[in-house]
């Protein structure tokens, strides 16, 4: 049909707008504001920043539950993809099940655990009922950081493996069977068939996958406050904090790039270990 | 031989039920511990059933007054989010779909580029801009941010939704009396709309859900998230239960709805 | 109604020229089909005439009107369409209602005008069900029925029974075929299926690599190919042709003289149809047919083999009638019809015979 040629770009050209004024121009605000100090260019922001007296165990933290939770929740999300490709009825069912912590806020996630891990709670009740304690236990208190940062580690990955999940099976849906049946008839086990046929295929997904669940889980905040408070701080907390409270915008300003440029390095980290060379896609 | 497989069965099916109840006990426990009242959070041992829940814990449970109001701007600030998600990725998706255009691939780039970077966090610096344009604290203003999130994931399943749409059937329209706008929206969008809905659905969620960007932005006119974050330390336990609540039912069953296409369509949007 | 005229209608994709200029005329009221394997063009060409595609240079009339920049609403046509495009949220009678509730008729014409259409097809018993509880052929009529509800000036039909089966097809090709006839409407018919078109059409304009290699009657085209192509497309087995010397105003066919043509070079082309050749009876002068493998098709045995100097030469001879020993390897000899000889040049162009 014979239609103006700019018809495309004028289809396009609201949300293109829109991300530009409320994405690139913040983006390039938030860069701009971190490095600025007294009217110039500076590095006034960042030091204050890592002069907090929370900055390194905010970096530790966020590290420590991204380096934990996040391998652990696609070894899960992985045995859950291979499962439910066994399961013929019910299916849907499961699926859903597994995939409702998907809906949840990680602001709820935590007040679900919280329920759970409070003094007075869920987990201690159990324990006392089977004879292990005979009084309640913290759990999340700074006398316990081992604890809890497990603690933080659990609920994380209860909340957020059905985002991995979600995505490895959309991936998984669209592999042929044919190669490991293939691999089957050549004698491959269980086992070998899964890590030699199934996962290499499913690198895109896997990539795809573990680059949002790192941005996201670098991002982490409502959870740790619910679960941890004041005792585990991290980076996007006290980003928070810094905003909030002390109004010191460049300092919040400086977090954020911080962040920013973790969860870009961790992006280009996954996009060249997990890249697949074209001549193996199919 | 025999054995080993039914033993293999049994295995496999206990650790599909384990996994169930890892996901839902949690949740249940949570609505045990808001609908008991203050009784049962001070209850020691907890039970696992709700035993002696009483409708003066349920009516306790509903009067809480706070939760309700955030509840509503929560309610506003998705329906907002919503609507702007879908007002600009339709039109998006669409050209993405139809059209071959240089800029196509620096616009797919753009959107892309919002799921590598941490969004919410964007909320800091349009504080400044928010107060100034005079959107700080409104339901609008946290619609905005939560739009960005939600704007190039509904770009991304719109496009799919209408390249799954034969072109043929738009070409029958127009031979047959329509523009390209009439054929659209005549047999383009409504065989889209489950698709459309379920997105729509999603964005609603996405914004419902948001916690950071929302506590940055508003100050009195606190969306629930904004809400539950602020009270976490100072209101007694069995408020913070029933917001948690409050906050999850709607989202698990918004879930519920769009579970066919939830994973088609999750896994489109981030590809 | 109306007449279809293309003057100098050219299309490139890019680097690739898909169309060259052409030129063509439809009568009004005419049945015209575009003939041509995939790739010709023949698609191309009727997706301009609709107004899906623009054409990098000419113009398309439509009885007197330029239609060339029109949108396809506005050209007074309907199309059928390969895949049917029936529209899946619709009933059959909303979708064969769609082009008049476009055109904002009112209810009664409406009601009219399908219930004609429908009866014409015969699909008065589905019009409340959904194209998703319908067969492939029942679609097809629901598409058609469409297109005729409107009444158009100019009816398009792209391949439109390609995706049937084989016997369906051929009960639709007789159905359309009356219902046609029946209206009255100048119609394109695009197709890949010479048996079709041969049958179809009034006209049949072959295409080939973006050009119009010939447009004539389906007899006009069977009997007097204009080029090579054209005779090796149309009809079943292909036209043979074979590359014969001529010397001192004849043409050597393996040892068996004809007269050659006017404007005959140093070789000519014979284009010879399987059917046209007999067995030369005994006495009488023929060529020599080298047969490689006889197959029986029912009434008829196809024989290929070679002649004239190991050119390959397909036959076809009447399986009740006299035949020769069918071992392959042994030699018949056969005699050309001398009125069905089709003579081109070189570079496969006819040569004009002298009656």
């Amino acid at each position: 049909m014979r239609e103006s040629r700019a018809l495309p770009y004028l289809l396009i050209a609201p949300s293109v707008i829109f991300l530009v004024g409320l994405f690139l121009i913040p983006l390039a605000q938030t860069a701009v504001l971190a490095f600025q100090e007294n009217g110039g260019w500076g590095l006034g922001n960042v030091r204050r920043m890592a002069d907090d007296l929370n900055f390194h165990d905010a970096l530790a933290n966020t590290f420590k539950v991204v380096l934990l939770a996040v391998p652990l929740q696609l070894a899960l999300a992985l045995g859950m993809t291979m499962m439910l490709r066994k399961v013929q009825r019910g299916r849907d069912l499961l699926v859903w099940v597994w995939s409702i912590p998907l809906g949840i806020s990680d602001l709820a996630a935590g007040l679900v655990w919280l329920a759970i891990l409070t003094d007075q709670g869920w987990l201690n009740s159990v324990l006392f009922q089977i004879g292990l304690i005979s009084q309640p236990r913290a759990w999340l208190t700074y006398e316990t950081p081992a604890a809890l940062l497990a603690a933080i580690v659990v609920a994380e990955i209860w909340r957020a493996t059905a985002i991995v999940f979600v995505i490895l099976l959309a991936g998984v849906q669209l592999l042929p069977k044919e190669y490991e049946e293939a691999a089957e008839v050549f004698g491959a086990t269980p086992w070998q068939r899964f890590t030699r046929i199934t996962v290499p295929l499913l690198k895109p997904s896997i990539q795809t996958a573990l680059i949002l669940r790192t941005v996201l889980a670098f991002e982490m905040f409502a959870m740790a406050l619910a679960l941890g408070g004041r005792n585990f701080p991290v980076l996007v907390s006290e980003a928070f904090n810094a905003q909030y409270f002390s109004q010191d915008y460049g300092v919040a300003a400086a977090y954020a790039v911080l962040v920013m440029v973790i969860s870009v390095a961790a992006t280009l980290l996954y996009l060249v270990a997990l890249r697949t060379p074209a001549e193996q896609r199919s | 031989m025999t054995s080993t497989i039914g033993s293999n069965r049994a295995l496999f099916w206990t650790g599909v039920a384990v996994l169930c109840v890892w996901t839902l006990l949690p949740i249940y426990l949570l609505a045990l511990g808001a609908l008991g009242g203050r009784d049962i959070v001070a209850q020691w041992p907890k039970p696992f059933a709700p035993f002696g829940a009483t409708f003066e814990a349920l009516k306790t449970f509903l009067a809480i007054e706070g939760v309700w109001r955030a509840a509503w701007v929560s309610i506003q600030a998705a329906a907002m989010t919503m609507v702007m998600a879908l007002a600009l990725g339709v039109p998006a998706g669409y050209a993405l779909a139809r059209f071959r255009f240089r800029g196509a691939g620096a616009y797919r780039v753009l959107i892309l580029m919002t799921r590598a970077f941490p969004v919410a966090i964007l909320a800091l610096p349009l504080t400044v801009s928010f107060i100034r344009l005079g959107v700080y604290d409104t339901p609008f203003g946290v619609a905005l941010v939560h739009a960005v999130l939600a704007t190039p994931f509904a770009t991304l399943v719109c496009a799919s939704l209408f390249m799954g749409i034969p072109k043929e059937l738009e070409e029958a329209a127009w031979v047959f009396g329509c523009s390209r706008f009439t054929g659209f929206l005549r047999v383009v969008l409504p065989l889209a709309l489950p698709g459309i809905a379920a997105a729509s659905i999603f964005a609603f969620v996405l914004s419902w859900n948001e916690v950071f960007a929302a506590s940055v932005l508003t100050v009195r006119q606190r969306t629930l998230t904004a809400y539950l974050l602020s009270v976490l330390s100072e209101s007694p336990l069995h408020l913070q239960f029933a917001g948690g609540l409050v906050l999850i039912v709607p989202s698990v069953l918004f879930i519920f709805l769009v579970r066919r296409r939830l994973f088609a369509m999750w896994g489109i949007g981030n590809r | 109604m109306a007449s279809i005229t293309i003057e100098g209608v050219a299309k490139r994709f890019g680097d690739v020229r898909a169309l060259a200029e052409l030129d063509l005329t439809v009568a009004d009221g005419e049945f015209l089909a575009l003939l041509g394997p995939s790739g010709c063009g023949k698609t191309t060409l009727l997706r301009i005439i609709a107004g899906l595609e623009s054409q990098t240079s000419g113009r398309v009339l439509i009885g007197a009107r330029d239609v060339s920049a029109l949108p396809p609403r506005k050209r007074g046509l309907a199309m059928v369409f390969q895949n049917y495009a029936v529209f899946p949220h619709l009933t059959v009678y909303e979708n064969v209602a769609f082009g008049l509730r476009m055109a904002k008729a009112d209810k009664a014409r409406i009601a009219a005008q399908v219930e004609k259409a429908a009866m014409l097809l015969h699909i008065e018993a589905l019009l409340k069900r959904h194209p998703a509880q319908l067969s492939g052929g029942q679609r097809q009529r629901v598409a058609v029925a469409r297109a005729l509800a409107v009444e158009p000036a100019v009816l398009l039909m792209d391949e439109p029974l390609s995706n049937l089966d084989a016997l369906l097809r051929l009960e639709m090709r007789a159905e359309l075929k009356a219902v046609l006839a029946g209206a009255g409407t100048t119609t394109i018919y695009v197709t890949h299926d010479q048996t079709e078109a041969m049958g179809l059409a009034d006209r049949i304009a072959v295409m080939h690599a973006g050009r119009i290699e010939q447009i004539g009657t389906p007899s006009d085209i069977y009997d007097r190919p204009a080029t090579r192509f054209v005779g090796g497309f149309v009809g079943s087995p292909p036209m043979n042709f074979l590359e014969l010397p001529v010397r001192d105003g004849k043409v050597d066919l393996g040892g068996f003289a004809l007269p050659s043509p006017p404007g005959a070079g140093q070789k000519v082309l014979l284009g010879l149809r399987g059917e046209d050749v007999a067995l030369s009876g005994p006495g009488e002068d023929g060529f020599t047919f080298t047969l490689k493998v006889a197959e029986l098709l029912g009434p008829q045995i196809l024989l290929t083999g070679t002649a004239a100097g190991g050119q390959p030469l397909r036959i076809v001879l009447a399986a009740a009638g006299p035949l020769p020993s069918l071992t392959p390897g042994s030699d018949i000899s056969l005699k050309p019809d001398p009125a069905r000889l089709r003579w081109m040049n070189e570079a496969g162009q006819a040569l004009e015979t002298r009656s």
